[in-house]
Order: structure tokens, then C-alpha cells, then sequence
């Protein structure tokens, strides 16, 4: 019998990125009761309440786990609680912080006398990069229901932050609308997987669904799995936008304040992946049970890949291009999910290439929506054509927001071609070539919607002359991207190390540790 | 440890100086510095390709000048580069007409020069990447990077309809590339070994790694292996392009500043058919074999339809467009009658005629020979044609439809006349000039190996001479006597002919198509030998030797 009685200093390390994410939070909030008419200091605290969270995990890294285990086995660990503090989490920890932090610097200038309610802004941000954390170590089905819907409420309140704006509070009703029902449907797919197991903890479930003579209701159990997935999929795939939960997204994200609409492009899909891959692949990944919800999976990655690269072909206002964008982008990321049955691929498991593509996504994609937030506040404008003559506004945004598309398509040496080579391989690998064929194909209609804004950038003459100034967070933001960008692409044996790193505590686990 | 010079490998140098040139360029502000400045950088690849060229040792062989760090260990992928008779001339071929192109550009870019000088500069990295690559991957890299510059030459400093032509021509090479990406998956996963994605294979050598073995051992000609196949086929004739491929060409060509066309034509699209050469044929022998007659029907196609299409054009420009369907059509011609199966050689036969099977592999070589050799030929003449059709449009008269442009030409500016007039022929293949050696040599081994066992081969091969007809029908109706021929038009009379600087850009390419014309042998013997080996090396008639030795044999003890 394990000793569960609370061990207040393990507690306190494992938990420390997201006490930090509390604790500055709340300070946020109550540092506006206080200091109210000081203005400007907000996203700064932030910042460092990020750092100190980032520092933490960086801390937490570069522990042995058999020592902050004090020698209990991590499927022992597994065993035991409702969150788990492993590598795994602690990738998708730095992916919380880091999808924050650059949100927040290059939304400084675009924020500043957007709104009255500047801390509560900021505070919301830390609180869905806390959210983000919950889900990733969520451990337990009521975790991850509260981490999913923790998230969901901070996004609809950023989404329809700008009272004043009918689209924004158009987007977030609409977000929240969507979301409820999503949601209900989710909480409902977690009742049945409690009622299979009697528990709500993932490894109790787990255990259960692998041997059927310990099903509660056994002569239903073939039916209820996969029916119980489907709607835990409606609600995670609703976080991550696939196809076809995706409507709210295009609505919600030309509604959103810029800096919102790039958080959500990337913060949410990064928690519901990781939701996704440790529900269904440490419980639901044996060859038998996954059968089960490989098919549906594979599936909608292929609408998702369609749908998204097919509407964004006709849009005329870069957010909601963006919005479609990354719902297609969200398809090839669960193209590597869907292959994760297959063989470990050239060095790189179809697990490790999907992290790797979001490490990827991450940069790219935060970079290109730093160029727009800085286009939208300067023009006033997020449609195509205030982008006209960008290359002699700012030659700098321009051949920047290029290099970003170029990256999304998949060029090389850029990082999003290695993060597709990775799925794409992963796919092949898993005889799922009719996939690949779609995903590449689709990837070349992207190149249509993303090179009308190249164009309209660069052939374009500028309605109104003038270079374009954006502001210094701005620029830190696009040339962090920037560097990332190329330096993933150049060399990113690091990468698929540290993302190859993060899924080996993920997957032994779906194997042996629980079917022992 | 090797020298650290020798490790990097001139190689290397030659293909990152023009990116090294590009980033300098960004730093430049005055227009005319940036002109001047690109344009000497550029000279610096050129006379590092000259030394290649002089260096590479012929007798040996093989890969020379390797370089190889691992890339991606995980993953297998390494940054490995060499060059070998194929790859050779058309380094130089490259450099050469980057630096003409940029020369001539001088002249007549007035806008956006920064920009457009560091995106020629980085095309060259591009394209020269590709003839390095020991790689796929990197080879796949390259392949990509040339890509995005040439998009933006065409569609800031292009004609009319240059955006549609630009994403057109983008479009294309990418739909092609991505097909290329998953067959480029499928190999690596079928190549057993620490090196999935080398394309030193089978009985190839290197300095650096053993030689892994060809894809697909087990099921060669399986639908997984042809379907990899196919996706480097596809990938490589769209940017040969080779019919039903073709479409973007056009477009591209006649939009495209003159010195994009120039290097579009000389340069681009050999890497499609250098991508067959260096690529499918060791990487698929047996699915190419397969597949030869309908790709060399592919081929015949583009031969009769480019030359046709061509004869019914009045813009110079698409004209000339519209020959390279043509010509590049020979290339691929060549190279199908490289693998084509040869069928009904009896034991008999072979028996009587020992020979017969070492004369197949000679007119296999003959084929390879010519297509590699008019790899080079078409580079140097449709890049001195279009620099012409340049010299008269951009800065002269601003025309270029023949019925407005001719005639009487030659009488106009005499030198512009007699320079148009070496590239015409040998663009219409007179002995004595460039052209009439490779095409030469494509249609003599063609016809051997036809004859020796190919009927389908054998018609195609007949069927494409008509080609040559009408390349000369066009040529001579259009270019010669339409505008090079006739009365004096009015309309032109004063414009003034080539300047000495002009006639100094055109220089290099008349020497090429003139003394490769007379006396091919300096080119052919690079490319003889390394035909000779890769076709040693896809043992595709394997078979057929063995039999003819035993044959023989056979009938020796007999007596």
C-alpha cells in the first residue's frame, strides 16, 4: 500500500511552475486594487511571474526522478496521483510559459489603451498558461475536466475582452455558446468512463479497460469505449479546433484581440494535444482498445487537413485566414497521433514528431501573429489589404512574416517542413500513405492562401505610404521566432531529443507499468 | 583528421558564397555598389567551378571533393556533398550563367535592386546545392530553396501577368516537391542501414560511407516502390517539364525578367532531369525499366508537341519558351533509352554475337552520354537566346512579336545578327555547333537500343526526329528569315547594335556552343566516364551479359 499521506516539500517542488502561476495571478489582481493610476507595469510582472515559473520547470528538469521519487517506480507515481509532474508535463509546461510570455510581449503595445481592465488582462493570461499546466499533468478524469474547462472560461472572457467592440464580444458569445455544449458533451463521455471503472483516475480506468471482467456493465463495454471516446474527443477536439468542432473558431478569432487570437491559436491546441495523447494513448493505446479510435481519428485529421487549408483559400481577413490556417495545422498534428501505432520512426517516435511539430507551430505561428498584431495596430486593420506594400513599410515585418509562411507550408530548412517531415514519416511508417498523400497535397493549397498575403506584401503598392514603427516587444517577439524558426530548422537533433524526451514518459507507461 | 579546408571542401564554397554574397548585400545601400558588388562576388563561385573543373581527376572517377558531417544522426541525414562527371559541368554551367545573369542585369534592373540581388544570389545557392547533394535529403533541400527567390524575380520584376505566372510556377515545382518528400520517406524506410537517405548506393563508392543498398530490395518493382517511384518521376518532369507537365513554363518564361528566363532555362529545369539521373536511376532502376516506354512516350511528346507548339508562336520570348519543351524532351529521351528493357534477345543470339550485349551497354552509355551532355549544350544556348531576346526587347525596342520585329534584322544591328544567328542554329541542331553533338548521340543510342530489342522504344525514337524537322522548321521560318532576313524595317533603323560590353556577356556562351560544337571531347570525357559507371552500376542489362557469357562459352567447349 502506497503511503499517500501528504508529503508537503514533494508537493511543493513538483507543484512549484504552478503555484508560482497562482501566486502571481492573484497578485496581479489585488497589485491593480492597490496601485491603481500606475499604469504600465502589469505585462512586465507578468513576464517575470513566467520567468520564475519557466525557471522552476527548467528546475525540475534536471532532477532525477528517482530521487524526487524516493525510489518508487514512475508507473508507481503513475499509480498514485491525480497530477503528474514528468517530463511530459514538464514539455508542455515550457510550451504554456512560452506561448505566454511571447503573447504578452508582443501584445503590450496593442493592449495599451485598449482596455480599462489592464491587470485583470494579464492575470487572465497567467491563469490560462495555469490552466494549460493543469491539463497537461492532468492525471484524473476530474482534472482534466477542470483543466479544460478552467481554460475554456479564461478564453472566452480574453476572446470578448474589448467590451466595447461588437466583434469581440460577438467572438466570445459565440466561443462560449459552442464550448457549453462541447463541454457538456465531454463531461458526458467522462461519466461512461467512470462508470466502466468506477474511478476517475486514468490508471484505475486504464486497468479496467483491459480486462473486461472487471467491467461494471461488461455487456456493454465494446459499445461504450468507443462512444465514450467520441464524445471526449468532441470536447478535446473542440479546444484543439479539428474538424468538425471547429466553427467557433474563425468567428472567434476575428473577434479576439490580436494578442488573444494568437494565444488561442496555439495555447489551447498544445493542452488539448497533450490531454489527447495522455487519455487516449496511456489508457487507450493498446492494439486492441486503440482499434477502436484509430480509425475516427485518422479520419477527421484528414477533414481537418481539407477543411482548414480548403476555407482558408477564400478569406479576406488575415485572422480569420489564421483561423483556418491553424485548424489545419491541428490536422497534421493529430495525423501523428493517429500514426502512433506505428513503428518507432528514423530515431523519432510518431509521439516525439508530434511535439516536435508543436515546438515547431509554436515559434512560427506566435512570430506570424506578432506581425499581424503590430500590422493591426498600426493600420487599424486585419484585412488582406492593409498588408499592401508591406515590404516597403517595414521590410523587416514583411520578409519575416514570409519566412513564418514559408514555414508553415513546409519549406525547408525551415522548422515547420522538419515538423511535417516528422508526422508525414510518422504516417508513412504506419501504412497511412492515403493520409500523408492528403496532408502533403494540402499543404501545397496552403501555399495559395498564405502567398496571397506574400504578394499582396510585396507586389502590393501601400494604400497609404509611411514605414510602420512596431513596437519593441514586437520586434523581440518576431526575431525570437525568427532565430527559432531557422535554428529548429538547421539543427534540430536538440529537438526531436528534447521532444523525444518528454514522450518516453508517456509511453512505457501505456505498455507495461499498467497492463502489469 | 582531415585539413580543415579540405573538410569543408570547395564544394561547399562554391555553393554558400552566394549566400554569404546575399547577406553582404543587404548591407549595401548605394544601387550601383550592390550591382557592382554582386556581380564580381559572383565571379569568385566561377572561378572555383574553372578549378573544379581543371581538379576533378577523370581517370579516377567517381565522387571527388567530398565533404560529410552528420546532419541529423537520429534521423540518419548528413550533410554529404561530392561532385562526379554529371555534376561537374553543370556547377560550371551554373556559375557561369549566375554571373552573366547578373551582369546583364546591371544594365537593366532599376528597381528593387537590393532585393533583387539577394534573391539572385540566393538562387544560386539553391541550384548549386542540388548538383552537390550526396544526400536526398539535402538534395530535397536545395530543391526546395530555389523555389521561393525565382517566385519573387518573376513576380516583382516580371512582365504583365507576372503574379499569375509567379505562383503558377511555384505551385507547380511544390505540388511536385511534396509528392517527391513522401517517396523520399518511403526510401529511407526501406533502406536498411545507419545512412537511409545517402544516394551513394549499390556499387558507388565514397570516401565517407559505405555504400548503402538500392530501396526496395525485396519487391522492386512492388506498388510501394513504384509509387515512391512515381513520386520523384512526377516532381522531376514537372520541372523538366516534360508534357502533360509543362504549363507553367510558358508562363514563367514569358513573364520572368531576362535574366530569370536565362537561368529558368539554363539552369532550372536541368534539375529535373539531372534529378533523374543522379536520383531515380540508382534509387529504382527496376521500377524506371518498368516504366520507361510510357515515360519515353512522355518524352516523344514534348519533343513534337514543344517543336510544334513553338511554330506557332509570334512572341520571340515563348518561342524560345517553347523550344526548351522541346529540347529538354531529347534529355529525357536520352535517359529512358539509358533503362529501357530490352526484350527477345534469344541465348541464341547472343551465342552468335558475343558482342551484342557489351554493344547494347555502349549505346546505352551513348544515350546518357548525349542527354547529360544536352543538359549543358541547351544551358548554354537557350541562355544565350533568351540573353538575346532580352538585349533586343529590354533596352531596344520593346517588342517582341516577329511580325513587328522583322525583318531585315541582320542588316539593322549585324552583330546583334550574327550572335542570333550561331544560338539559332545551334539551337536547331546544325553539326558543328553544340546542339547537333547531344542530340546526336541521344537519338544514336536510342536507336541501338531500340534495335536491339525494344519496339516501343524503337517507333518513339523514329517518331522523334520529326522533332528535329520541325525545331528547324521554326528556326529557320521565324527567327531566321522572318526577323533575321528580308528588307530593312523602317521602324527600326537607328537602333543601335551590341555594345562591346553586350558582345563580352554573350562571349563565353558563343566559345561553349561553337568549341564544344567542333570538339566535344573536354565536356564528353567528364561525362563519358561517369555514364560508363552508372550504367555499370544499374546492371540493367545484368542478365543478358551473364547469359552471353555462358553462351559463349558454352559454345567454345562445344568445339
Amino acid at each position: 500500500m502506497l503511503d499517500l499521506s501528504p508529503d508537503w516539500g514533494v508537493i511543493l517542488t513538483h507543484f512549484a511552475p504552478e503555484l508560482i502561476l497562482v501566486i502571481g495571478a492573484l497578485g496581479l489582481l489585488s497589485y491593480d486594487l492597490y496601485v491603481r493610476g500606475k499604469d504600465g507595469l502589469q505585462p512586465w510582472i507578468t513576464l517575470g511571474v513566467l520567468l520564475a515559473a519557466a525557471l522552476a520547470t527548467g528546475w525540475l528538469y534536471t532532477m532525477d526522478p528517482a530521487e524526487v521519487f524516493e525510489g518508487r517506480s514512475a508507473g508507481e507515481v503513475f499509480r498514485s496521483g491525480a497530477f503528474l509532474s514528468d517530463s511530459f508535463t514538464h514539455f508542455f509546461r515550457l510550451m504554456s510559459v512560452l506561448t505566454a510570455g511571447l503573447v504578452t510581449l508582443s501584445g503590450i503595445a496593442y493592449m495599451r489603451g485598449k482596455t480599462a481592465f489592464k491587470g485583470e488582462f494579464y492575470a487572465f493570461v497567467l491563469f490560462a498558461a495555469l490552466a494549460m499546466n493543469l491539463m497537461a499533468g492532468a492525471n484524473d478524469l476530474i482534472v482534466i475536466a477542470l483543466g479544460i474547462e478552467f481554460l475554456s472560461l479564461v478564453s472566452y472572457i480574453l476572446t470578448g475582452y474589448i467590451r466595447e467592440d461588437r466583434l469581440s464580444i460577438e467572438g466570445g458569445l459565440k466561443y462560449f455558446l459552442y464550448g457549453s455544449i462541447t463541454s457538456a458533451a465531454m463531461l458526458f463521455g467522462l461519466t461512461y468512463l467512470y462508470g466502466i471503472a468506477g474511478s476517475t483516475s486514468l490508471p484505475v480506468i486504464a486497468e479496467a479497460v483491459r480486462q473486461p471482467e472487471n467491467l461494471v456493465v461488461t455487456h456493454l463495454s465494446t459499445f461504450i469505449v468507443p462512444a465514450a471516446l467520441f464524445l471526449v474527443l468532441a470536447g478535446i477536439g473542440f479546444k484543439v479546433a479539428i474538424a468538425p468542432f471547429h466553427q467557433w473558431s474563425p468567428d472567434a478569432y476575428q473577434g479576439a484581440p490580436t494578442p488573444v487570437t494568437a494565444f488561442l491559436s496555439v495555447g489551447p491546441k498544445a493542452a488539448g494535444f497533450a490531454v489527447m495523447m495522455r487519455l487516449f494513448i496511456t489508457v487507450f493505446g493498446t492494439p486492441e482498445l486503440s482499434a477502436t479510435w484509430l480509425g475516427v481519428l485518422g479520419a477527421l485529421a484528414g477533414l481537418t487537413m481539407i477543411l482548414g487549408n480548403v476555407a482558408a483559400l477564400t478569406q479576406s481577413d488575415v485572422k480569420r485566414m489564421m483561423a483556418y490556417s491553424s485548424i489545419a495545422q491541428a490536422g497534421y498534428m493529430l495525423v501523428g497521433i493517429a500514426a502512433f501505432g506505428g513503428t518507432a520512426l528514423m530515431g523519432t517516435t510518431p509521439l516525439g514528431a508530434v511535439l516536435f511539430f508543436i515546438l515547431a507551430y509554436l515559434f512560427t505561428n506566435l512570430g506570424a501573429f506578432a506581425v499581424i498584431i503590430a500590422v493591426d495596430r498600426l493600420t487599424g486593420s486585419s484585412s488582406v489589404s492593409a498588408f499592401a506594400g508591406l515590404s516597403k513599410r517595414s521590410p523587416f515585418l514583411a520578409i519575416a512574416l514570409t519566412i513564418f509562411f514559408l514555414s508553415l507550408i513546409g519549406i525547408p530548412p525551415l522548422s515547420g517542413f522538419f515538423g511535417k517531415f516528422a508526422v508525414f514519416g510518422a504516417a508513412v511508417a504506419s501504412d497511412m500513405f492515403g493520409l500523408a498523400v492528403v496532408g502533403v497535397l494540402t499543404g501545397v493549397v496552403s501555399a495559395v492562401y498564405y502567398f496571397q498575403i506574400v504578394k499582396t506584401m510585396y507586389f502590393g503598392d501601400p494604400a497609404e505610404g509611411g514605414a510602420l514603427r512596431p513596437s519593441p516587444g514586437v520586434v523581440f517577439v518576431v526575431a525570437t521566432a525568427l532565430v527559432m524558426t531557422l535554428i529548429i530548422g538547421l539543427v534540430p537533433q536538440p529537438f526531436i531529443e528534447i521532444a523525444n524526451q518528454a514522450v518516453t514518459a508517456l509511453e512505457p507507461i501505456a505498455g507495461s507499468m499498467v497492463a502489469r | 583528421m582531415q585539413p580543415f579546408l579540405e573538410q569543408i571542401s570547395i564544394l561547399s564554397l562554391i555553393t554558400f558564397l552566394p549566400l554569404v554574397g546575399m547577406v553582404w548585400v543587404l548591407f549595401l545601400r548605394d544601387d550601383d555598389r550592390i550591382k557592382k558588388f554582386a556581380t564580381w562576388f559572383s565571379v569568385i563561385p566561377l572561378i572555383l567551378s574553372v578549378l573544379l573543373w581543371f581538379g576533378y581527376d577523370k581517370d579516377a572517377g567517381g565522387f571527388q571533393y567530398e565533404a560529410f558531417f552528420s546532419w541529423i544522426p537520429n534521423v540518419g541525414i548528413n550533410y554529404h556533398v561530392g561532385v562526379d562527371g554529371f555534376s561537374v559541368p553543370l556547377i560550371f554551367l551554373t556559375t557561369l550563367l549566375t554571373t552573366i545573369s547578373l551582369w546583364y542585369s546591371a544594365g537593366v534592373i532599376q528597381t528593387r535592386v537590393k532585393e533583387y540581388y539577394a534573391f539572385f544570389l540566393l538562387l544560386a545557392t539553391g541550384m548549386l546545392g542540388v548538383f552537390i547533394s550526396l544526400d536526398l535529403f539535402l538534395f530535397y533541400v536545395f530543391f526546395e530553396i530555389g523555389l521561393v527567390p525565382m517566385y519573387f524575380l518573376i513576380g516583382i520584376w516580371g512582365g504583365p501577368r507576372r503574379e499569375y505566372a509567379a505562383i503558377k510556377f511555384f505551385l507547380y515545382t511544390l505540388a511536385g516537391s511534396v509528392l517527391m518528400l513522401l517517396g523520399l520517406i518511403a526510401v529511407a524506410f526501406n533502406t536498411p542501414g545507419d545512412n537511409p537517405f545517402t544516394l551513394v548506393r549499390g556499387g558507388m563508392t565514397s570516401d565517407w560511407l559505405t555504400a548503402a543498398p538500392i530501396p526496395f530490395a525485396s519487391d522492386p518493382t512492388g506498388a510501394l516502390a513504384v509509387a515512391a517511384f512515381l513520386g520523384f518521376l512526377i516532381a522531376m518532369l514537372i520541372k523538366v517539364p516534360s508534357f502533360p507537365f509543362h504549363t507553367w513554363l510558358p508562363d514563367a518564361h514569358v513573364e520572368a525578367p531576362t535574366a530569370g528566363s536565362v537561368i529558368l532555362a539554363g539552369v532550372l529545369l536541368k534539375l529535373g532531369t539531372y534529378g533523374l539521373v543522379r536520383v531515380a536511376m540508382p534509387l529504382f532502376p527496376e521500377a524506371f525499366q518498368m516504366l520507361a516506354v510510357p515515360i519515353g512516350f512522355l518524352a516523344f511528346t514534348s519533343i513534337v508537341y514543344g517543336a510544334l507548339v513553338a511554330m506557332a508562336q509570334w512572341d520571340f520570348k515563348k518561342l524560345i519558351a517553347y523550344s526548351s519543351v522541346n529540347h529538354m524532351g531529347y534529355v529525357t529521351l536520352g535517359i529512358v533509352a539509358t533503362v529501357a528493357a530490352v526484350n527477345g534477345v534469344t541465348p541464341e543470339a547472343l551465342a552468335a554475337d558475343p558482342m551484342l550485349a557489351e554493344n547494347l551497354e555502349a549505346a546505352r552509355v551513348a544515350a546518357l552520354d548525349g542527354a547529360a551532355l544536352q543538359m549543358f549544350t541547351h544551358g548554354v544556348i537557350t541562355g544565350a537566346l533568351f540573353l538575346l531576346v532580352g538585349l533586343i526587347y529590354d533596352t531596344r525596342t520593346h517588342e517582341r512579336d516577329f511580325r513587328e520585329l522583322g525583318s531585315g534584322l541582320w542588316r539593322t544591328v549585324p552583330k546583334y545578327g550574327t550572335m542570333l544567328m550561331i544560338a539559332a542554329f545551334a539551337s536547331l541542331g546544325l553539326p558543328g555547333l553544340a546542339g547537333f553533338v547531344s542530340e546526336f548521340l541521344v537519338f544514336n543510342g536510342a536507336f541501338r537500343v531500340g534495335l536491339a530489342g525494344n519496339q516501343p522504344l524503337l517507333i518513339l525514337t523514329a517518331l522523334s526526329v520529326l522533332g528535329i524537322l520541325f525545331t528547324a522548321a521554326f528556326i529557320l521560318w521565324k527567327v531566321i528569315q522572318m526577323l533575321l532576313l528580308g528588307p530593312q524595317n523602317e521602324r527600326w533603323i537607328g537602333t543601335p547594335d551590341l555594345t562591346n560590353n553586350e558582345l563580352a556577356m554573350l562571349a563565353p556562351l558563343m566559345f561553349f556552343i561553337i568549341a564544344f560544337g567542333v570538339y566535344p571531347w573536354p565536356i564528353l570525357e567528364f561525362i563519358h566516364g561517369a555514364s560508363q559507371s552508372l550504367v555499370a552500376h544499374m546492371n540493367v542489362d545484368a542478365n543478358l551479359i551473364e547469359v552471353a557469357r555462358a553462351a559463349s562459352a558454352a559454345l567454345t567447349s562445344l568445339r
